[in-house]
């Protein structure tokens, strides 16, 4: 693992971003020091900076991110105690606190670090087989199987039109709302947000179009139709 | 002559990609092609022992390689057909002897001399996975009816199309008939699965294991089921027609199709 100097650390959901006690352009140097000398290490990383109780102005945090995209990382979450913090963070456009905490009470998810290239959408024709992954940042629509050992992540909801027996992640990024549906659902393992569902191995099943969505925390699965 | 170069690979180890190659390269021998066959197992060589032809190896591909030796000092002759020579492995170096670029010239080379060039893949999806399929203008991928066999014949398959191999055919070895054949997955799921034209199923043939360690490949028995397939699967690869087993769709193709 790289020296960080102990201001970023990985953490399971992305990078801790520690403040240091001084003026916070000492951070800000420091950040940029470390992240030059990691040479692209963190690139498409995810950062929690973790405030505490420092006050931390919208200007502070918008060259906090400006600092980090030009590195390539992404400025996440901001976890402060300060009212002016979050209400700065919140101005912004930033978490406040980290998805999947509080709630359903289930073990949080790593969801994978979005790369910064990561297309929108995705529609794609192709059988994906073992070992391949395709990912998205919101929708992901796959037009044929996705055999055992193939994965499939989106922010949004994912659509396969075939048989689906590989592991899917819709809602990586936190959205619970997101669907996945299939012609055939037959997957290793279902992941909607946070939430984990391995298929019973005796399910009994009759090959028809499922639907896949959260419901109180859980995953269900219901046959696809117009309710 | 610009011959055509295949390379036999599996992924999974064990499931008749030598046997397979062994049989084909004398398959279309016998059909009077010429044939050259790379070992491209460097470090665990075996194709010479189940073609019958160890004892008359002076040099190995690492020599040519090297230079110490020409393509032609090193090919092995065929006691039985004249059209067949083979290029053994090394056994005394390991892959780390063979390059990508090393391999694409030792089958441009071979396949100025012949019709067909068999490259033999090592297990695995390493380095000497890569020096197998680079040079190769056909993949046939060997699989067994069982589930670890057909999930690394999909990841290869994955890994051959990422790296732009259009050509990869299926071939299904050691397939049982009669009661035991429910203890297998189905040919029509397999096919389903990887999505790729079926070239010929092998049947499970207890004379296979006997033929390799005489050095005579079941392909000259014309008694043995398995050597029977593999001739006409030989057959169909010279371009002559072969009923191919009748190939289901892929599942999502039944309901959606481009055409």
């Amino acid at each position: 693992m790289m020296r960080t100097k102990g201001i970023l650390k990985g953490v399971q959901q992305g990078l801790l971003l520690r403040p240091l006690p001084e003026a916070w352009e000492v951070t800000l140097t420091a950040l940029e020091e470390t992240l030059r000398e990691a040479q692209g290490f963190f690139e498409g990383g995810r950062v929690i900076l973790e405030a505490a109780a420092r006050e931390l102005s919208e200007q502070d945090l918008r060259d906090l991110r400006t600092l980090l995209t030009a590195h390539g990382l992404e400025l996440w979450v901001v976890l402060g105690e300060a009212e002016i913090t979050q209400r700065a963070a919140r101005r912004l456009n930033l978490l406040t606190r980290l998805p999947g905490e509080g709630g359903s009470g289930s073990v949080p998810v790593l969801p994978p670090a979005p790369a910064p290239a990561l297309p929108e959408t995705l529609f794609v024709r192709r059988t994906l087989r073992a070992g391949q992954v395709l990912q998205a940042r919101g929708d992901l629509t796959l037009i044929g199987d996705v055999n055992p050992g193939g994965e499939l992540v989106a922010g949004g909801s994912i659509v396969v039109w075939g048989r689906l027996q590989g592991v899917v992640h819709a809602g990586a990024l936190g959205d619970e709302s997101c669907v996945i549906c299939a012609l055939d659902l037959d997957p290793q393992q279902l992941r909607i947000a946070s939430a984990i569902s391995v298929p019973p191995q005796s399910r009994r099943r009759r090959v028809q179009p499922e639907v896949a969505r959260l419901e109180q925390g859980r995953i269900i699965v219901e046959p696809w139709k117009e309710k | 002559m610009a011959g055509k170069v295949i390379t036999v690979t599996s992924g999974k180890g064990g499931v008749g990609k030598s046997t397979t190659t062994a049989n084909l390269a004398m398959g279309l021998a016998m059909l009077g092609a010429q044939v050259i066959c790379i070992d491209g197992d460097v470090g665990l060589r075996n194709l010479d022992v189940i073609l019958g032809l160890e004892n008359r190896i002076v040099y190995d591909i690492t020599h040519v390689i090297d230079g110490r030796c020409k393509l032609r000092q090193a090919l092995v002759r065929d006691k039985r057909f004249a059209e067949l020579h083979l290029l053994p492995a090394a056994q005394t170096r390991d892959k780390s002897a063979v390059s990508p670029e090393a391999m694409v010239w030792i089958a441009q080379q071979a396949a100025e001399q012949a019709d067909y060039v068999l490259i033999d893949c090592p297990a695995g999806i390493e380095q000497g996975f890569w020096y197998s399929v680079t040079p190769a203008d056909m993949l046939i991928v060997v699989t067994n009816p069982e589930l670890p066999a057909v999930r690394d014949a999909d990841r290869v398959i994955g890994l051959l199309e990422n790296n732009g191999h259009k050509d990869t055919r299926l071939i299904i070895n050691r397939v049982r008939s009669g009661a035991r054949a429910r203890e297998q997955l189905d040919r029509v799921t397999i096919v389903e699965t990887l999505a790729v034209p079926l070239l010929g199923v092998i049947p499970e043939d207890d004379g296979v294991t006997a033929s390799s360690n005489r050095g005579e490949p079941v392909v000259l028995d014309p008694r043995s089921a398995a050597g029977q397939e593999f001739r006409v699967i030989a057959q169909r690869l010279h371009g002559e027609e072969h009923p191919v087993p009748p190939e289901p769709l892929p599942f999502w193709k039944r309901f959606f199709s481009r055409s």
